[in-house]
């Protein structure tokens, strides 16, 4: 039984007095690393994506009608809102390709490590592919 | 949990045909964006073209196969929801995804013009 669910089930105490917060700072230590980060903007981006993703076949699919419904839905999508939100979807794909070619590698490959050099690529490639599709939408 | 519906591998040999494809799909909407979409361009890319077709069917599928597996993660570890239930909706989730995007491709490949 790890510590934390130990401490769920209330079995951790203290020299006999149970902590107020169990688990609490073993969790806040364990969070507090860029891998943690990586982790939380791959299963965000992740989530993101998947809700992003029915919305997204439904609007191709209007071409079914013809190609008036589909330009029809698309002047909708002219709205700053939409642009924006495009674009934020634009820079968390790339953000979770490359997040996710770091797990891959991680695992299949003979490395170990946390490998914040892939980290840093995941930030910094999320931000060129973003920079890039805003600089290509307005040219 | 049993390897078979824990999903681990689908998970992975689906990333890295979706690593591929996404790439691609990044360089394209970056390239096809320019000023914004139209139908018109997007169908005179698209309309008729079977390596298009056949690209966008294998990304669909993968994605349908990548995402239920992600979804039911989050569903087990931040919802505690598990068992068979989580991995039956899931499983329903990849099949909705997947006929709604191959739905979409035909639109855009084999639909009226």
């Amino acid at each position: 039984m790890s510590e934390l669910d130990a401490a769920r089930s209330g079995k951790i105490t203290d020299g006999g007095v149970r902590r107020k917060t169990p688990g609490r700072r073993a969790d806040a230590r364990a969070r507090n690393h860029p891998a943690w980060w990586a982790f939380l903007v791959h299963r965000l981006s992740g989530l993101a994506l998947a809700i992003f993703l029915p919305m997204h076949f439904w609007a191709l699919g209007t071409a079914l009608h013809g190609a008036a419904a589909l330009d029809s839905f698309l002047a909708v999508t002219r709205q700053p809102a939409f642009v924006f939100a495009e674009w934020g979807l634009v820079t968390l794909l790339a953000a979770h390709l490359i997040g996710g070619v770091r797990i891959l590698l991680i695992e299949y490959r003979p490395w170990s490590g946390l490998r914040k050099d892939l980290i840093a690529l995941t930030a910094g490639g999320a931000l060129v592919a973003g920079l890039a599709f805003a600089l290509s939408l307005t040219l | 949990m049993n390897a078979a519906i824990s999903g681990w591998r689908v998970q992975r040999i689906s990333a890295m045909v979706l690593a591929l494809c996404v790439s691609v799909h990044l360089v394209t909407m970056i390239v096809v964006v320019h000023g914004g979409l139209s139908a018109g361009a997007i169908l005179a890319r698209l309309h008729g073209n079977a390596a298009w077709g056949l690209f966008y069917a294998v990304f669909v599928l993968a994605a349908a196969a990548h995402v239920p597996v992600g979804l039911r993660r989050i569903a087990e570890e931040w919802l505690g929801w598990r068992g068979a239930s989580v991995f039956a909706a899931s499983l329903l989730v990849g099949v909705v995804l997947a006929l709604a995007g191959l739905r979409a491709v035909y639109a855009l490949i084999g639909g009226p013009l």
